[in-house]
């Protein structure tokens, strides 16, 4: 049964009430909600007691150090692991409750760029994108060979539609795994870690394109990384896990928390290894 | 189950005025990808493509509701074919992300040697690169076995890389774990032999000699030959497909930056393991073949167990056995080296993956049952 959480419990331990006042757009609706996620890997439990928000169009951002479980709780929110505790709503459904056929639907609604690109190899980059064109509408061929096209020319890649993915290089690959992500114009985009292995133009450029999605599709973000250039340049609201705690350490706007979050090893991890408060003249 | 998403075509698209000095369309109402282009869009292009002459396009956005990158996609479509026609293009009344979005597809011009040609490729063409593939694969072949050849001898001169316990490892895999298999399928063989000679030589009283067929047979020929099949399928197919997805993860590559030679560490000690272990399977295929065999005999034709074997011990002879041997030896290698072959010669691709991993299956076969007429050529030259 899906049940609309209470928009006004807030989360356990009053993080994101004490220092989320800096992120996020507090008019928007609740594009995804996490309530009281607990992670975990047989006995082990990888994150304990998650609880945020990631409001309609904003670009949010996992971050955490090397290990702490970003990509493992993108993967949550896409449903492909169980969570061992707690729900994940997306709007006002319950998408933990669902079976799987009943989360295509909400899924359908999502993108994401993988990690490596993840894409088909056997597939050209316009076969790529067209492939969730063809099964999942009923656009004419020239319809979707047009998408295909404008999505390719989207991410710079105009002229390679014929193109095999181990034909092109890797930020390609990358921006060739975005194109195909955005396919059907999805409501929610995930990103696992986008600037991994890219020169610091590419970065730069990628950066500036998940913004101009962001800015004129109102296209929600959803963003695993640790890169904290990428972090201050894109993100208006963030978690950061603690490996140590094992649960959230702090939920806001990167910005904010680097120079006010309560905890040390946020603003540390934040100020490049320097504690902003800590350089602070007496 | 996969859901379709169904057109409802909420957007709109107008001629709103066409004279040889513009053509204005309005664009309202709610687009999405999903949903398709409204009816009007057709219109429109017939109009600015193949209609009379203009000057200007104006697309003028009005009570435009909801939209997403089918707009774009849209006009971009008009705005091209108005600007192949030497017309002046100009959007009115849209949203800021339509325009950026608009710039953004121009801002990456695109890369003029990167579009692919099209070019028909004869018939003559097509015959001539499948003979220069053809070429090129039987090079790289013996190029292959030569590398073999001097990687064994660096190894067997002590100057190159082997790893006992990988070799040990190795033969596991293609020995103890395929036994199973090899003798299900070698029983199952004689079995076969001995009904297919059951039936012809009960006709002349000499029913007896179903031992003769399935003893020479299994432990000549059939016995070698079924397991080497066995193995191609089964070993062979996973070395193509492991060395393969290392190509694919660079660990080949890895390798060779270390100062490692993948023929020496990889492809050795396979085609090794598996030359060692195919005469023990081999022996172990002999006998459930012969097993298999006297099931029929003892079991239809009333024989009894004493006079089968003593038939059969009769019948085999050493020449017959060790010929059986050397066989599954040499078939060993010839399964090795093609699974190997085709790893090393695998693309980066998934799919090149499962295609080595084919094409090392279907040339170990064809290089068994080749070997296999050479060797019956030479017992027979020979008299054994």
């Amino acid at each position: 049964m899906n049940r609309q959480p209470d928009p006004g419990a807030a989360p356990e331990g009053g993080m994101r009430t004490a220092q989320g006042d800096g992120g996020g757009d507090r008019e928007r609706p609740p594009a995804i909600q996490v309530r009281d996620l607990t992670m975990a890997f047989g006995d082990f439990v990888l994150m304990r007691d998650l609880n945020f928000e990631i409001r309609q169009g904003e670009v949010f951002v996992i971050m955490g150090g090397s290990g702490c479980g970003k990509s493992t709780l993108m993967l949550h929110l896409l449903g492909l692991l169980e969570p061992r505790a707690g729900t994940i709503w997306y709007g006002d459904t319950n998408f933990t409750a669902l079976e799987e056929e009943e989360r295509e639907g909400i899924l359908r609604r999502t993108g994401v760029l993988f990690q490596s690109g993840a894409l088909w190899s056997h597939m050209t980059l316009a076969q790529n994108v067209s492939l969730a064109l063809e099964e999942m509408t009923e656009l004419t061929p020239e319809e979707i060979s047009d998408v295909a096209r404008l999505k390719l020319a989207l991410v710079g890649l105009r002229g390679f539609e014929d193109y095999y993915p181990s034909e092109i290089s890797g930020g390609m690959r990358k921006r060739a795994g975005l194109a195909r992500a955005m396919a059907l114009d999805p409501d929610v985009l995930f990103f696992d870690e986008p600037s991994a292995g890219l020169d610091p133009l590419s970065a730069r450029r990628l950066d500036e394109l998940i913004l101009e999605l962001s800015y004129s599709l109102g296209t929600t973000i959803v963003l695993v990384t640790h890169e904290l250039e990428s972090i201050f340049t894109v993100a208006s609201n963030s978690i950061f896990l603690d490996t140590e705690t094992r649960t959230q350490a702090a939920v806001g706007d990167p910005k904010f928390l680097r120079a006010h979050s309560n905890s040390d090893l946020v603003r540390t991890f934040l100020g490049r290894g320097v504690d902003p408060r800590a350089t602070e003249a007496p | 189950m996969a859901h379709t998403l169904t057109k409802s075509h909420r957007g709109r698209l107008e001629i709103t005025h066409a004279d040889a000095d513009r053509v204005s369309l309005v664009v309202g109402g709610a687009w999405s990808t999903a949903e398709g282009r409204p009816a009007g869009f057709d219109a429109a292009v017939d109009r600015v493509t193949s209609g009379g002459a203009f000057r200007r396009l104006e697309i003028v956005a009005e009570s435009l509701d909801d939209w997403d990158t089918s707009l774009v996609s849209a006009i971009r479509n008009l705005a091209d074919a108005a600007a192949e026609r030497g017309a002046e293009v100009t959007l009115t009344d849209f949203p800021d992300g339509v325009t950026r979005l608009i710039a953004l597809v121009d801002a990456v011009p695109e890369k003029s040697d990167a579009r692919r040609g099209e070019g028909d490729i004869t018939i003559l063409e097509r015959i001539g690169q499948a003979t220069i593939f053809a070429g090129d694969a039987v090079q790289s072949t013996i190029s292959f076995m030569g590398e073999v050849v001097i990687a064994l001898g660096r190894i067997v001169t002590g100057r190159g890389i082997f790893r006992w316990g990988d070799l040990a490892h190795l033969m596991q895999r293609a020995g103890i774990e395929a036994l199973g298999i090899a003798v299900l399928v070698s029983y199952l063989l004689g079995l076969i032999l001995a009904f297919i000679g059951a039936i012809q030589f009960e006709r002349y009283g000499a029913s007896i000699y179903v031992a003769d067929l399935v003893g020479i047979g299994m432990v000549r020929d059939m016995a070698a030959l079924m397991t080497a099949i066995v193995m191609a399928g089964r070993s062979g197919a996973a070395y193509a497909a492991e060395i393969g997805s290392m190509r694919s993860t660079q660990e080949l590559d890895a390798l060779v930056t270390s100062g490692i030679s993948p023929v020496e560490f990889l492809v050795v000690p396979r085609i090794l393991a598996i030359a060692a272990m195919m005469p023990l399977l081999v022996i172990f295929a002999d006998v459930a073949g012969i097993l298999g065999g006297a099931t029929v005999g003892l079991g239809m034709l009333d024989l009894s167990p004493t006079l089968y074997f003593e038939q059969t011990v009769r019948a085999v002879t050493p020449a017959h056995l060790y010929g059986g041997l050397i066989k599954g030896f040499a078939y060993g290698i010839l399964v090795g080296v093609a699974g190997c072959l085709r790893g090393i010669q695998s693309g980066s691709s998934s799919l090149a993956v499962g295609a080595a991993a084919t094409s090392a299956v279907v040339t170990g076969l064809v290089w068994i049952i080749a070997a296999c007429g050479l060797f019956q050529v030479l017992q027979y030259v020979l008299g054994i």
